[in-house]
Protein backbone atom coordinates (compact mmCIF):
# COMPACT_ATOMS: atom_id res chain seq x y z
CA UNK A 1 0.00 0.00 0.00
CA UNK A 2 2.57 2.22 1.24
CA UNK A 3 4.75 1.75 -2.28
CA UNK A 4 1.94 1.65 -4.49
CA UNK A 5 0.81 5.26 -2.88
CA UNK A 6 4.22 6.74 -3.58
CA UNK A 7 4.49 5.16 -7.22
CA UNK A 8 1.06 6.83 -7.61
CA UNK A 9 1.82 10.21 -6.44
CA UNK A 10 4.84 10.21 -8.63
CA UNK A 11 2.74 9.03 -11.53
CA UNK A 12 0.32 11.58 -11.31
CA UNK A 13 2.67 14.34 -10.86
CA UNK A 14 4.71 13.36 -14.12
CA UNK A 15 1.67 13.44 -16.05
CA UNK A 16 0.39 16.49 -14.08
CA UNK A 17 3.26 18.35 -14.64
CA UNK A 18 4.62 16.64 -18.25
CA UNK A 19 3.31 19.66 -20.47
CA UNK A 20 4.54 22.06 -18.54
CA UNK A 21 8.25 21.13 -18.27
CA UNK A 22 7.84 20.32 -22.06
CA UNK A 23 7.28 24.07 -22.70
CA UNK A 24 9.57 25.33 -20.82
CA UNK A 25 12.28 23.42 -21.88
CA UNK A 26 11.87 23.25 -25.59
CA UNK A 27 10.92 27.49 -25.39
CA UNK A 28 15.02 27.15 -25.71
CA UNK A 29 14.97 25.04 -28.41
CA UNK A 30 17.86 26.01 -30.93
CA UNK A 31 15.91 25.52 -33.75
CA UNK A 32 12.64 25.98 -35.71
CA UNK A 33 10.48 23.18 -34.26
CA UNK A 34 9.78 22.88 -30.33
CA UNK A 35 9.86 19.07 -30.39
CA UNK A 36 12.43 16.63 -29.87
CA UNK A 37 15.64 16.11 -30.35
CA UNK A 38 16.22 18.82 -28.32
CA UNK A 39 19.16 21.00 -30.02
CA UNK A 40 20.84 23.32 -27.39
CA UNK A 41 19.92 26.34 -25.27
CA UNK A 42 18.81 29.49 -26.93
CA UNK A 43 17.28 33.22 -25.38
CA UNK A 44 16.48 33.87 -29.24
CA UNK A 45 12.70 33.38 -28.50
CA UNK A 46 12.37 35.67 -25.70
CA UNK A 47 14.34 38.24 -27.53
CA UNK A 48 11.60 38.15 -30.62
CA UNK A 49 8.70 37.41 -28.24
CA UNK A 50 9.91 40.73 -25.74
CA UNK A 51 10.63 43.02 -28.68
CA UNK A 52 6.89 41.85 -30.58
CA UNK A 53 5.26 44.88 -30.39
CA UNK A 54 1.76 43.30 -30.83
CA UNK A 55 2.73 40.90 -27.93
CA UNK A 56 3.69 43.50 -25.66
CA UNK A 57 0.71 45.27 -26.25
CA UNK A 58 -1.54 42.42 -26.11
CA UNK A 59 0.13 41.79 -22.41
CA UNK A 60 -0.92 46.12 -21.49
CA UNK A 61 -4.06 45.39 -22.76
CA UNK A 62 -5.05 42.28 -20.42
CA UNK A 63 -3.49 44.16 -17.54
CA UNK A 64 -5.53 46.94 -17.82
CA UNK A 65 -9.06 44.97 -18.61
CA UNK A 66 -8.06 42.48 -15.73
CA UNK A 67 -6.93 45.48 -13.26
CA UNK A 68 -9.94 47.44 -13.92
CA UNK A 69 -12.45 44.60 -14.09
CA UNK A 70 -11.57 43.17 -11.39
CA UNK A 71 -12.22 46.40 -9.49
CA UNK A 72 -15.61 46.69 -10.35
CA UNK A 73 -16.58 43.38 -9.64
CA UNK A 74 -14.69 43.34 -6.62
CA UNK A 75 -16.53 46.86 -5.35
CA UNK A 76 -19.99 46.06 -6.77
CA UNK A 77 -19.56 42.21 -5.26
CA UNK A 78 -18.35 44.23 -1.59
CA UNK A 79 -21.08 46.41 -1.74
CA UNK A 80 -23.99 43.55 -2.84
CA UNK A 81 -22.86 41.45 -0.29
CA UNK A 82 -22.40 43.68 2.52
CA UNK A 83 -26.00 44.77 1.59
CA UNK A 84 -27.49 41.58 1.72
CA UNK A 85 -25.69 40.40 5.04
CA UNK A 86 -27.51 43.50 6.36
CA UNK A 87 -31.23 43.07 6.05
CA UNK A 88 -33.49 40.99 5.18
CA UNK A 89 -35.20 42.02 1.83
CA UNK A 90 -38.22 40.99 0.14
CA UNK A 91 -36.68 38.62 -2.48
CA UNK A 92 -33.44 38.10 -1.17
CA UNK A 93 -33.05 34.54 -1.99
CA UNK A 94 -34.36 35.46 -5.17
CA UNK A 95 -30.92 38.08 -5.69
CA UNK A 96 -28.91 36.08 -4.38
CA UNK A 97 -29.60 33.15 -7.02
CA UNK A 98 -29.58 35.69 -9.58
CA UNK A 99 -25.65 37.35 -8.56
CA UNK A 100 -24.45 34.12 -8.30
CA UNK A 101 -26.40 32.58 -11.84
CA UNK A 102 -23.81 33.60 -14.40
CA UNK A 103 -21.16 31.72 -12.33
CA UNK A 104 -22.85 28.14 -13.86
CA UNK A 105 -23.45 29.56 -17.38
CA UNK A 106 -20.50 28.49 -19.86
CA UNK A 107 -18.46 31.70 -20.94
CA UNK A 108 -18.89 31.12 -24.64
CA UNK A 109 -22.87 31.61 -23.79
CA UNK A 110 -22.54 34.85 -21.67
CA UNK A 111 -20.07 35.85 -24.85
CA UNK A 112 -22.56 35.11 -27.40
CA UNK A 113 -25.62 37.15 -25.21
CA UNK A 114 -23.54 40.40 -24.69
CA UNK A 115 -21.82 40.22 -28.52
CA UNK A 116 -25.70 40.16 -30.23
CA UNK A 117 -26.52 42.71 -27.07
CA UNK A 118 -24.16 45.03 -28.01
CA UNK A 119 -24.66 44.83 -31.58
CA UNK A 120 -28.29 46.03 -31.39
CA UNK A 121 -27.66 48.77 -29.33
CA UNK A 122 -24.28 49.67 -31.31
CA UNK A 123 -21.61 48.78 -28.94
CA UNK A 124 -17.95 47.89 -31.14
CA UNK A 125 -16.04 45.31 -30.20
CA UNK A 126 -13.95 46.50 -28.05
CA UNK A 127 -11.34 46.25 -24.68
CA UNK A 128 -14.65 47.92 -23.08
CA UNK A 129 -16.80 45.45 -24.07
CA UNK A 130 -14.60 42.82 -23.21
CA UNK A 131 -14.09 43.86 -19.39
CA UNK A 132 -17.96 44.55 -18.74
CA UNK A 133 -17.81 40.91 -19.66
CA UNK A 134 -15.31 39.95 -17.42
CA UNK A 135 -17.13 41.81 -14.75
CA UNK A 136 -20.24 39.49 -15.42
CA UNK A 137 -17.97 36.44 -14.67
CA UNK A 138 -16.24 37.76 -11.65
CA UNK A 139 -18.90 39.13 -9.69
CA UNK A 140 -20.70 36.59 -8.80
CA UNK A 141 -17.14 34.82 -7.59
CA UNK A 142 -16.69 38.24 -5.52
CA UNK A 143 -19.98 38.30 -4.18
CA UNK A 144 -19.96 34.65 -3.02
CA UNK A 145 -16.41 35.12 -1.15
CA UNK A 146 -16.94 38.35 0.27
CA UNK A 147 -21.23 36.78 1.46
CA UNK A 148 -19.07 33.97 2.71
CA UNK A 149 -16.62 35.83 4.51
CA UNK A 150 -19.21 38.21 6.82
CA UNK A 151 -19.63 36.10 9.79
CA UNK A 152 -22.03 36.80 12.82
CA UNK A 153 -19.02 38.80 14.38
CA UNK A 154 -18.52 41.42 11.13
CA UNK A 155 -21.98 41.44 11.57
CA UNK A 156 -22.14 43.07 14.92
CA UNK A 157 -19.01 45.15 14.87
CA UNK A 158 -20.46 46.92 11.65
CA UNK A 159 -24.02 47.31 13.68
CA UNK A 160 -22.10 48.75 15.82
CA UNK A 161 -20.59 50.98 14.18
CA UNK A 162 -23.99 52.14 12.74
CA UNK A 163 -25.73 52.41 16.37
CA UNK A 164 -22.50 54.86 16.93
CA UNK A 165 -23.65 57.15 14.65
CA UNK A 166 -21.16 56.22 11.49
CA UNK A 167 -22.59 57.02 7.89
CA UNK A 168 -23.06 53.94 6.14
CA UNK A 169 -20.09 54.63 4.00
CA UNK A 170 -17.90 54.87 6.94
CA UNK A 171 -19.01 51.84 8.09
CA UNK A 172 -17.99 50.10 4.73
CA UNK A 173 -15.12 51.57 4.51
CA UNK A 174 -13.55 51.60 7.73
CA UNK A 175 -14.95 49.07 9.73
CA UNK A 176 -16.02 46.69 7.22
CA UNK A 177 -13.57 46.69 4.30
CA UNK A 178 -10.55 45.97 6.78
CA UNK A 179 -11.98 43.59 8.58
CA UNK A 180 -12.29 41.56 4.89
CA UNK A 181 -8.82 42.83 3.52
CA UNK A 182 -8.01 38.70 3.37
CA UNK A 183 -11.09 38.04 1.30
CA UNK A 184 -11.22 41.16 -0.67
CA UNK A 185 -7.78 40.38 -1.79
CA UNK A 186 -8.50 36.85 -2.20
CA UNK A 187 -11.95 38.16 -4.77
CA UNK A 188 -9.53 40.32 -5.98
CA UNK A 189 -6.34 37.93 -7.25
CA UNK A 190 -8.94 35.12 -8.23
CA UNK A 191 -10.94 37.87 -10.38
CA UNK A 192 -7.47 39.30 -11.64
CA UNK A 193 -6.33 35.95 -12.79
CA UNK A 194 -9.83 34.75 -14.52
CA UNK A 195 -9.80 37.95 -16.18
CA UNK A 196 -5.95 38.01 -17.53
CA UNK A 197 -6.58 34.14 -18.75
CA UNK A 198 -9.95 34.46 -20.60
CA UNK A 199 -10.04 33.90 -23.97
CA UNK A 200 -13.80 33.03 -25.01
CA UNK A 201 -15.15 36.39 -24.49
CA UNK A 202 -12.06 37.95 -25.22
CA UNK A 203 -12.24 36.35 -28.98
CA UNK A 204 -15.94 37.31 -29.51
CA UNK A 205 -15.50 41.06 -28.22
CA UNK A 206 -12.53 42.19 -29.53
CA UNK A 207 -11.19 43.00 -32.67
CA UNK A 208 -8.46 45.52 -33.39
CA UNK A 209 -6.81 45.84 -29.38
CA UNK A 210 -6.72 42.40 -28.49
CA UNK A 211 -5.94 40.50 -24.86
CA UNK A 212 -2.86 38.12 -24.33
CA UNK A 213 -5.00 35.06 -24.85
CA UNK A 214 -6.31 35.99 -27.94
CA UNK A 215 -2.98 37.26 -29.19
CA UNK A 216 -1.25 33.85 -28.31
CA UNK A 217 -4.47 32.07 -30.04
CA UNK A 218 -3.29 34.21 -33.81
CA UNK A 219 0.13 32.69 -32.84
CA UNK A 220 -1.03 29.42 -32.71
CA UNK A 221 -2.24 29.51 -36.16
CA UNK A 222 0.86 29.83 -37.73
CA UNK A 223 1.42 26.21 -36.25
CA UNK A 224 4.45 24.97 -33.53
CA UNK A 225 7.25 27.62 -32.96
CA UNK A 226 9.65 28.04 -29.69
CA UNK A 227 8.40 31.48 -29.75
CA UNK A 228 5.60 30.41 -28.67
CA UNK A 229 6.48 27.97 -25.76
CA UNK A 230 8.12 31.38 -24.59
CA UNK A 231 5.18 33.56 -24.21
CA UNK A 232 3.69 30.12 -22.79
CA UNK A 233 6.48 30.39 -20.03
CA UNK A 234 6.54 33.86 -19.49
CA UNK A 235 2.81 33.89 -18.73
CA UNK A 236 3.54 31.22 -15.92
CA UNK A 237 6.61 32.54 -14.71
CA UNK A 238 4.30 36.21 -13.94
CA UNK A 239 1.96 33.55 -12.53
CA UNK A 240 3.98 31.73 -10.46
CA UNK A 241 5.64 34.43 -8.81
CA UNK A 242 2.75 36.05 -8.19
CA UNK A 243 1.13 32.71 -6.35
CA UNK A 244 4.61 32.38 -4.47
CA UNK A 245 4.35 35.80 -3.12
CA UNK A 246 0.88 35.58 -2.22
CA UNK A 247 1.45 32.43 -0.38
CA UNK A 248 4.30 33.62 1.47
CA UNK A 249 1.91 37.25 2.53
CA UNK A 250 -1.56 36.67 2.24
CA UNK A 251 -2.35 33.22 3.12
CA UNK A 252 0.48 32.33 5.23
CA UNK A 253 -1.30 33.44 8.35
CA UNK A 254 -4.39 31.90 7.39
CA UNK A 255 -3.17 28.68 7.02
CA UNK A 256 -1.38 28.23 9.77
CA UNK B 1 -39.50 56.73 8.17
CA UNK B 2 -38.81 53.70 10.88
CA UNK B 3 -35.47 52.56 11.40
CA UNK B 4 -36.13 49.00 10.10
CA UNK B 5 -37.12 50.77 6.86
CA UNK B 6 -34.68 52.95 6.73
CA UNK B 7 -32.45 49.67 7.42
CA UNK B 8 -33.80 48.34 3.95
CA UNK B 9 -33.72 50.90 1.54
CA UNK B 10 -29.94 51.09 2.79
CA UNK B 11 -29.26 47.37 2.10
CA UNK B 12 -31.87 47.47 -1.28
CA UNK B 13 -29.33 50.46 -2.69
CA UNK B 14 -26.42 48.76 -1.86
CA UNK B 15 -27.73 45.65 -3.55
CA UNK B 16 -28.51 47.67 -6.54
CA UNK B 17 -25.69 48.00 -8.62
CA UNK B 18 -24.85 44.41 -8.58
CA UNK B 19 -28.29 43.57 -9.44
CA UNK B 20 -28.36 46.34 -12.27
CA UNK B 21 -25.70 45.16 -13.64
CA UNK B 22 -26.16 41.56 -13.80
CA UNK B 23 -29.87 42.25 -15.11
CA UNK B 24 -28.27 44.32 -17.96
CA UNK B 25 -25.25 42.55 -18.77
CA UNK B 26 -26.40 38.69 -18.33
CA UNK B 27 -30.32 38.59 -18.02
CA UNK B 28 -30.64 40.65 -21.17
CA UNK B 29 -28.07 39.21 -22.98
CA UNK B 30 -29.43 35.96 -22.62
CA UNK B 31 -33.09 36.91 -22.69
CA UNK B 32 -32.19 38.05 -26.19
CA UNK B 33 -30.12 35.41 -27.16
CA UNK B 34 -33.78 33.15 -26.54
CA UNK B 35 -35.29 35.25 -28.59
CA UNK B 36 -32.68 35.05 -31.09
CA UNK B 37 -32.87 31.40 -31.14
CA UNK B 38 -36.54 31.89 -32.35
CA UNK B 39 -35.48 33.86 -35.59
CA UNK B 40 -34.30 32.06 -38.88
CA UNK B 41 -31.39 33.39 -41.69
CA UNK B 42 -32.70 34.20 -44.78
CA UNK B 43 -30.02 34.59 -47.50
CA UNK B 44 -27.40 36.50 -44.89
CA UNK B 45 -30.40 38.49 -43.60
CA UNK B 46 -31.49 37.68 -40.13
CA UNK B 47 -35.89 37.31 -40.26
CA UNK B 48 -37.22 38.10 -36.53
CA UNK B 49 -39.71 35.18 -36.26
CA UNK B 50 -41.09 32.67 -33.66
CA UNK B 51 -40.37 29.71 -34.74
CA UNK B 52 -38.75 26.22 -33.21
CA UNK B 53 -37.29 25.51 -36.59
CA UNK B 54 -33.47 25.94 -35.43
CA UNK B 55 -34.48 23.28 -32.63
CA UNK B 56 -36.20 21.02 -34.99
CA UNK B 57 -33.14 21.25 -37.36
CA UNK B 58 -30.85 20.19 -34.49
CA UNK B 59 -32.52 17.34 -33.17
CA UNK B 60 -32.89 16.40 -36.66
CA UNK B 61 -29.78 17.38 -38.74
CA UNK B 62 -27.14 14.44 -38.27
CA UNK B 63 -24.14 16.85 -38.04
CA UNK B 64 -25.93 19.26 -35.14
CA UNK B 65 -27.14 16.09 -32.92
CA UNK B 66 -23.84 14.11 -33.36
CA UNK B 67 -22.39 17.36 -32.17
CA UNK B 68 -24.78 16.95 -28.65
CA UNK B 69 -23.47 13.21 -28.55
CA UNK B 70 -20.11 13.95 -29.25
CA UNK B 71 -19.85 16.93 -26.09
CA UNK B 72 -21.81 14.70 -23.99
CA UNK B 73 -19.98 11.45 -24.51
CA UNK B 74 -16.39 13.37 -23.87
CA UNK B 75 -17.76 15.08 -21.02
CA UNK B 76 -19.32 12.14 -19.44
CA UNK B 77 -16.05 10.10 -20.06
CA UNK B 78 -13.93 12.99 -18.69
CA UNK B 79 -15.54 13.40 -15.19
CA UNK B 80 -15.38 9.52 -14.38
CA UNK B 81 -11.60 9.46 -15.57
CA UNK B 82 -10.77 13.08 -13.64
CA UNK B 83 -12.49 11.33 -10.64
CA UNK B 84 -10.87 8.03 -10.61
CA UNK B 85 -7.51 9.81 -11.06
CA UNK B 86 -7.39 12.70 -8.80
CA UNK B 87 -9.15 10.66 -5.61
CA UNK B 88 -6.75 8.88 -4.99
CA UNK B 89 -4.25 11.75 -5.31
CA UNK B 90 -6.26 13.80 -2.85
CA UNK B 91 -6.69 10.87 -0.83
CA UNK B 92 -2.36 10.21 -0.67
CA UNK B 93 -1.54 13.88 -0.20
CA UNK B 94 -4.57 14.10 2.89
CA UNK B 95 -2.96 11.42 4.58
CA UNK B 96 0.15 9.70 3.07
CA UNK B 97 2.55 13.02 2.82
CA UNK B 98 3.60 14.45 6.08
CA UNK B 99 2.19 17.32 7.13
CA UNK B 100 4.90 20.12 6.36
CA UNK B 101 4.88 18.63 2.68
CA UNK B 102 1.06 18.66 2.27
CA UNK B 103 0.96 22.11 1.26
CA UNK B 104 3.70 21.69 -1.13
CA UNK B 105 2.50 18.90 -2.49
CA UNK B 106 -0.85 20.58 -3.36
CA UNK B 107 0.94 23.69 -4.97
CA UNK B 108 2.70 21.11 -6.95
CA UNK B 109 -0.26 19.13 -7.92
CA UNK B 110 -2.01 22.48 -9.07
CA UNK B 111 1.11 24.36 -10.46
CA UNK B 112 0.00 24.18 -14.33
CA UNK B 113 -3.06 26.00 -13.41
CA UNK B 114 -1.42 29.25 -13.44
CA UNK B 115 -0.36 28.46 -17.29
CA UNK B 116 -2.75 30.84 -19.55
CA UNK B 117 -5.38 28.10 -20.05
CA UNK B 118 -4.78 28.26 -24.04
CA UNK B 119 -1.28 27.71 -23.58
CA UNK B 120 -1.62 24.54 -21.70
CA UNK B 121 -3.92 23.00 -24.86
CA UNK B 122 -1.34 24.26 -26.95
CA UNK B 123 1.52 22.50 -24.37
CA UNK B 124 -0.59 19.06 -24.90
CA UNK B 125 -0.43 19.91 -28.55
CA UNK B 126 3.13 19.41 -28.52
CA UNK B 127 3.61 16.22 -26.23
CA UNK B 128 1.01 14.21 -27.93
CA UNK B 129 2.25 14.90 -31.83
CA UNK B 130 3.55 12.67 -33.79
CA UNK B 131 7.17 14.38 -33.12
CA UNK B 132 6.31 14.88 -29.86
CA UNK B 133 7.89 13.99 -26.12
CA UNK B 134 5.42 10.63 -25.77
CA UNK B 135 5.76 9.13 -28.88
CA UNK B 136 9.62 9.99 -29.21
CA UNK B 137 10.06 8.11 -26.15
CA UNK B 138 7.39 5.35 -26.76
CA UNK B 139 9.22 4.89 -29.99
CA UNK B 140 12.80 5.01 -28.96
CA UNK B 141 12.45 2.79 -26.19
CA UNK B 142 10.71 0.23 -28.72
CA UNK B 143 7.21 0.01 -27.37
CA UNK B 144 6.01 1.24 -30.81
CA UNK B 145 7.23 0.33 -34.07
CA UNK B 146 5.97 3.67 -35.20
CA UNK B 147 3.98 6.94 -33.82
CA UNK B 148 0.90 6.45 -33.53
CA UNK B 149 -1.82 9.57 -34.47
CA UNK B 150 -3.37 11.00 -31.11
CA UNK B 151 -3.34 14.42 -32.01
CA UNK B 152 -6.61 15.63 -33.53
CA UNK B 153 -8.59 12.96 -32.01
CA UNK B 154 -10.99 12.71 -29.06
CA UNK B 155 -8.30 10.94 -27.23
CA UNK B 156 -6.08 14.14 -27.15
CA UNK B 157 -8.93 16.05 -26.10
CA UNK B 158 -9.65 13.99 -23.50
CA UNK B 159 -6.24 13.92 -22.38
CA UNK B 160 -6.27 17.30 -22.54
CA UNK B 161 -9.55 17.84 -20.51
CA UNK B 162 -8.92 15.23 -18.03
CA UNK B 163 -5.06 16.78 -17.42
CA UNK B 164 -6.86 20.18 -16.39
CA UNK B 165 -9.93 18.43 -14.45
CA UNK B 166 -7.55 15.99 -12.17
CA UNK B 167 -6.35 19.70 -10.65
CA UNK B 168 -9.56 21.08 -9.99
CA UNK B 169 -11.06 17.81 -8.57
CA UNK B 170 -7.61 16.89 -6.18
CA UNK B 171 -8.62 20.56 -4.41
CA UNK B 172 -12.51 20.16 -4.31
CA UNK B 173 -11.68 16.46 -2.97
CA UNK B 174 -9.04 17.28 -0.41
CA UNK B 175 -10.58 20.39 0.70
CA UNK B 176 -12.95 17.80 1.56
CA UNK B 177 -10.90 15.57 3.32
CA UNK B 178 -8.93 17.61 5.22
CA UNK B 179 -12.24 18.62 6.82
CA UNK B 180 -12.74 14.93 8.01
CA UNK B 181 -12.27 14.15 11.81
CA UNK B 182 -9.86 11.05 11.97
CA UNK B 183 -12.31 9.65 14.42
CA UNK B 184 -14.21 8.36 12.16
CA UNK B 185 -12.00 6.28 10.99
CA UNK B 186 -10.62 4.87 14.21
CA UNK B 187 -13.95 4.39 15.23
CA UNK B 188 -14.81 2.01 12.25
CA UNK B 189 -10.89 0.48 12.80
CA UNK B 190 -12.06 0.05 16.42
CA UNK B 191 -15.32 -2.00 15.12
CA UNK B 192 -13.06 -4.40 12.94
CA UNK B 193 -12.98 -2.16 9.61
CA UNK B 194 -10.01 -3.39 7.42
CA UNK B 195 -7.91 -0.04 6.11
CA UNK B 196 -9.92 -0.70 2.59
CA UNK B 197 -13.15 -1.30 4.11
CA UNK B 198 -12.53 1.93 6.13
CA UNK B 199 -11.74 4.18 2.54
CA UNK B 200 -14.80 2.39 0.90
CA UNK B 201 -17.46 2.06 3.13
CA UNK B 202 -16.86 5.24 5.96
CA UNK B 203 -14.36 7.90 4.01
CA UNK B 204 -15.31 7.83 0.36
CA UNK B 205 -19.46 8.31 1.18
CA UNK B 206 -18.13 11.11 3.34
CA UNK B 207 -16.42 12.94 0.57
CA UNK B 208 -19.21 12.57 -2.01
CA UNK B 209 -20.46 16.37 -1.86
CA UNK B 210 -16.68 17.49 -2.40
CA UNK B 211 -16.71 14.73 -4.93
CA UNK B 212 -19.93 15.78 -6.71
CA UNK B 213 -19.07 19.71 -6.30
CA UNK B 214 -16.48 18.97 -8.65
CA UNK B 215 -17.70 16.48 -10.71
CA UNK B 216 -20.70 19.39 -11.51
CA UNK B 217 -17.54 21.79 -11.96
CA UNK B 218 -15.94 19.36 -14.41
CA UNK B 219 -19.31 18.79 -16.33
CA UNK B 220 -19.77 22.31 -16.99
CA UNK B 221 -16.48 23.70 -18.03
CA UNK B 222 -15.64 20.69 -20.07
CA UNK B 223 -19.20 20.89 -22.09
CA UNK B 224 -19.10 24.38 -22.51
CA UNK B 225 -15.59 24.53 -23.45
CA UNK B 226 -14.21 25.31 -26.94
CA UNK B 227 -10.82 25.78 -26.43
CA UNK B 228 -9.39 22.47 -25.86
CA UNK B 229 -11.26 20.50 -29.09
CA UNK B 230 -10.50 22.85 -31.09
CA UNK B 231 -6.86 22.82 -30.66
CA UNK B 232 -6.38 19.34 -29.50
CA UNK B 233 -9.28 17.30 -31.11
CA UNK B 234 -9.09 18.57 -34.53
CA UNK B 235 -11.54 18.65 -37.10
CA UNK B 236 -12.90 15.49 -37.45
CA UNK B 237 -15.34 15.38 -34.85
CA UNK B 238 -16.82 18.24 -33.80
CA UNK B 239 -18.37 19.66 -30.08
CA UNK B 240 -20.95 21.79 -29.27
CA UNK B 241 -19.18 24.97 -28.52
CA UNK B 242 -17.25 24.01 -31.79
CA UNK B 243 -20.06 24.18 -33.90
CA UNK B 244 -21.76 26.92 -32.38
CA UNK B 245 -18.66 29.02 -33.52
CA UNK B 246 -18.72 27.42 -36.79
CA UNK B 247 -22.60 28.95 -37.12
CA UNK B 248 -20.86 32.28 -36.03
CA UNK B 249 -17.48 32.26 -37.68
CA UNK B 250 -18.47 30.99 -41.38
CA UNK B 251 -21.85 31.82 -41.54
CA UNK B 252 -22.59 34.44 -39.34
CA UNK B 253 -26.06 32.28 -38.44
CA UNK B 254 -26.74 34.17 -35.31
CA UNK B 255 -30.12 32.28 -35.09
CA UNK B 256 -28.80 28.64 -34.80
CA UNK B 257 -25.96 29.81 -32.51
CA UNK B 258 -28.41 31.11 -30.05
CA UNK B 259 -30.39 27.74 -30.38
CA UNK B 260 -27.33 25.62 -29.85
CA UNK B 261 -26.84 27.91 -27.00
CA UNK B 262 -30.13 27.13 -25.13
CA UNK B 263 -29.91 23.64 -25.72
CA UNK B 264 -26.24 24.16 -24.10
CA UNK B 265 -27.29 25.62 -21.08
CA UNK B 266 -30.40 23.44 -20.90
CA UNK B 267 -28.31 20.39 -20.76
CA UNK B 268 -25.93 22.63 -17.89
CA UNK B 269 -29.16 23.45 -15.70
CA UNK B 270 -30.06 19.28 -15.83
CA UNK B 271 -26.81 18.32 -14.55
CA UNK B 272 -27.05 20.96 -11.89
CA UNK B 273 -30.72 19.66 -11.04
CA UNK B 274 -29.09 16.28 -11.27
CA UNK B 275 -26.31 17.43 -8.16
CA UNK B 276 -28.18 19.92 -6.24
CA UNK B 277 -28.48 17.72 -3.61
CA UNK B 278 -24.43 18.08 -3.00
CA UNK B 279 -24.12 21.20 -4.33
CA UNK B 280 -24.36 24.06 -2.25
CA UNK B 281 -24.51 27.27 -4.59
CA UNK B 282 -27.44 28.17 -3.67
CA UNK B 283 -27.01 28.24 -0.08
CA UNK B 284 -23.99 30.58 -0.42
Amino acid sequence: MKYFSWAYLVALFAFILLPVVTLVIFSFQDGRLPVPPFKGVTFEWYAKILSDRAMMEALGNSLVVALLSSLVALTLGFLAASGLARVVLPGSVLMRGLLIAPMTVSYLIIALGLLQMFNQVGIRPSLLATGIGHVVINLPLCFAILYAAIGEHQKSALKAARDLGAREWQVLWFVAAPMLTPALAAAFFLAFTFSWDEFIIAFLLTRFDVTLPVEIWSMLRSGLSPATNAVGSLVFLVSVVVVVALELTLFRKGSK
Amino acid sequence: MSIERQEKRQGAALVAPALLWTLAFFALPFAAMVMMSLAHLEGREIVQGHDLGNYLRIFTDPSLRRGIFVSLEITAVVTVISVLLAWPLAWIIATRVPARWRRMALLLAVLPFWTSYVVRSYSWALVLGEKGVVMNALVGLGLLAEPVQIMATRSATIIGFVHFFVMLLTLTIYSNLIQLSPNYARAAEDLGASKWQVIRLVILPLTLPGVMTGAFLTFVLCIGDYITPQILGGNNELTLPQLIMLQLGRRGDFPMASALSVVLMAMVTLAYAACARWLKMDRV
